[in-house]
């Protein structure tokens, strides 16, 4: 369980957000909204001590993240997959070495177990004939496919997606919800979803926590949303809906 | 205050470096890759500044000297000892700061802006011991061995001009480089050749790995770490040559 207590962060003068309290817990899938550069992401840093607040806590397991040493945070790190929003593979080597790349440096396994596990990741994505390709070659979603085997490959406790269906089409981001859905349920990981993707919030979330005004405007599950009177979290909804509807309706 | 700023940041990548530097099992294959890169591919531009510097030497050296009343083997020292003193050591520099330097400060920035390094970090990776240890190590360890091909060729390039033009017979050129060689000049051209190599590289890395933006960024990050690189060159040059002289 991740357990967010009283998190405040600021950029020099600039305040981002303040005391933020939410909990995620084991096997859920939280979706973190809001509009641009109200500060999911820096959220997102904060979970697996990229960065570090002005001031509160994030608990994993009862444990405070901030407190632990470098070491301390670096296998920490390794207990998270990420899926960046550019998927942020790496340019100089191929598909099959990214996914490999994590079980290169962090596990003892042959080759011919390498081989395997990469396989079974891609497969996982629906990307098996992608394995040789540069990364140059490949289209937007599946690079997001390809991002997702490697954040799977080390198998997380927890993955996070920052962003994950931003600058795809229709189908291809619903393929990704999909995913998200499926690597939740076959591999009981507890996921924290970035987004201001209201369609896919309603695909993948159990849970949203609302940012806003510099807080946490807004947390519950996906039903009390639905039911919410709060003004400013409608405004937000409405304004997805009306995209959702728009993109339905050509 | 920001060049205080700048310093501390800079300081500090430097110290996070040198505590990773004993993880060796994370940068070992970067480092064999690095080693490639800064030293064998700068082999042949290393090779074409050494000729043409010591050609250009000496057929310059004799147009001075042609009405002086002196022995045509004077032309072989100066070549030689410029060459070992001063220019293998700096015109490589110079010219690696924009080679190296700019390959650094790319690759690097590159990785920062499209949030690699975030993805390495995010992977548990200490990312300076990954990235930035193994290019500052391979331009410390490959900087000096360029600059004994920078000053082989370019003494080699000022006896072929010398020869080729009829301007100083081979047998006189050598006979003045051997005269006036004194091998704490070599010493002093490998040290500035470290000194360089360091400044390059971790400079380079220092604008690559904070780099902001996008493209813009890294192009500016890329300008910056190569002309900061040749300024520092000069400054090393000049406090090296004040302290060691």
């Amino acid at each position: 369980m991740i357990e967010i207590r009283n998190l405040t962060k600021s950029f020099g003068d600039n305040l981002v957000w303040e005391d933020v309290t939410f909990r995620i817990e084991d096997g859920e899938t939280t979706a973190i909204i809001g509009r641009s550069g109200c500060g999911k992401s820096v959220l997102l840093k904060h979970i697996n001590a990229l960065m570090t607040p002005d001031s509160g806590e994030v608990l994993i397991d009862g444990k405070n993240i901030f407190e632990l040493d470098y070491v301390g945070q670096r296998k920490l790190r390794q207990r998270f997959g990420v899926l960046f929003q550019g998927s942020a593979l790496f340019d100089s080597i191929n598909t099959f070495e990214n996914i490999a790349f994590p079980l290169r440096y962090f596990t003892d396994l042959s080759e011919h177990d390498i081989h395997d596990k990469v396989m079974a990741a891609l497969r996982h994505v629906n990307l098996e004939s992608a394995a040789e390709k540069g990364t140059s070659e490949l289209s937007g979603g599946m690079r997001k496919r390809v991002g997702l085997a490697r954040a799977i490959i080390l198998e997380p406790q927890y993955i996070m997606y920052d962003e994950p269906t931003s600058g795809l089409d229709p189908q291809t981001a619903d393929e990704i919800n999909e995913l998200i859905v499926v690597m939740a349920e076959q591999f009981d990981i507890t996921s924290i979803v970035i987004t201001h993707d209201m369609h896919s919030v309603l695909e993948v979330a159990d849970k949203v926590a609302f940012l806003d005004q510099q807080k946490l405007s807004w947390y519950g599950t996906i039903d009390q949303m639905r039911q919410s009177n709060q003004k400013n979290l409608i405004d937000f909804i409405s304004a997805s809906e009306y995209q959702i509807k728009s993109k339905s309706s050509i | 205050m920001n060049a205080f700023k700048e310093l501390g940041k800079y300081s500090s990548l430097l110290y996070q470096a040198l505590r990773s530097s004993t993880e060796f099992s994370t940068y070992r294959k970067n480092l064999f890759h690095e080693l490639v890169k800064v030293g064998y591919d700068s082999v042949p531009i290393i090779i074409l500044v050494g000729i043409f510097t010591g050609s250009v030497m000496t057929l310059q050296s004799a147009y001075q000297l042609q009405f002086a009343f002196i022995p045509l083997s004077t032309i072989g020292a100066i070549v030689s000892e410029s060459i070992l003193i001063e220019l293998a050591a700096v015109i490589s520099g110079l010219v690696l700061a924009g080679k190296v330097g700019a390959r650094v400060a790319t690759e690097l920035g590159t990785m920062r802006v499209s949030e690699q390094i975030d993805a390495l970090e995010s992977m548990g990776f200490n990312s300076v011991s990954f990235l930035v240890v193994p290019r500052v190590l391979a331009g410390v360890m490959m900087f000096p061995v360029l600059y004994i091909v920078a000053s082989i060729f370019g003494i080699g390039g000022g006896l072929a001009a010398g020869y080729f033009s009829g301007t100083v017979p081979p047998a006189d050129f050598l006979m003045g480089a051997r005269m006036y060689f004194y091998p704490w000049n070599v010493v002093f051209g490998f040290t500035k050749s470290f000194v360089f190599g360091f400044i390059i590289t971790s400079v380079a890395c220092y604008k690559g790995f904070f780099a902001k933006g996008g493209a813009e960024g890294v192009g500016k990050s890329t300008t910056e770490a190569t002309v900061l690189g040749c300024i520092y060159i000069l400054l090393a040059d000049f406090v090296l040559a004040a302290l060691l002289l």
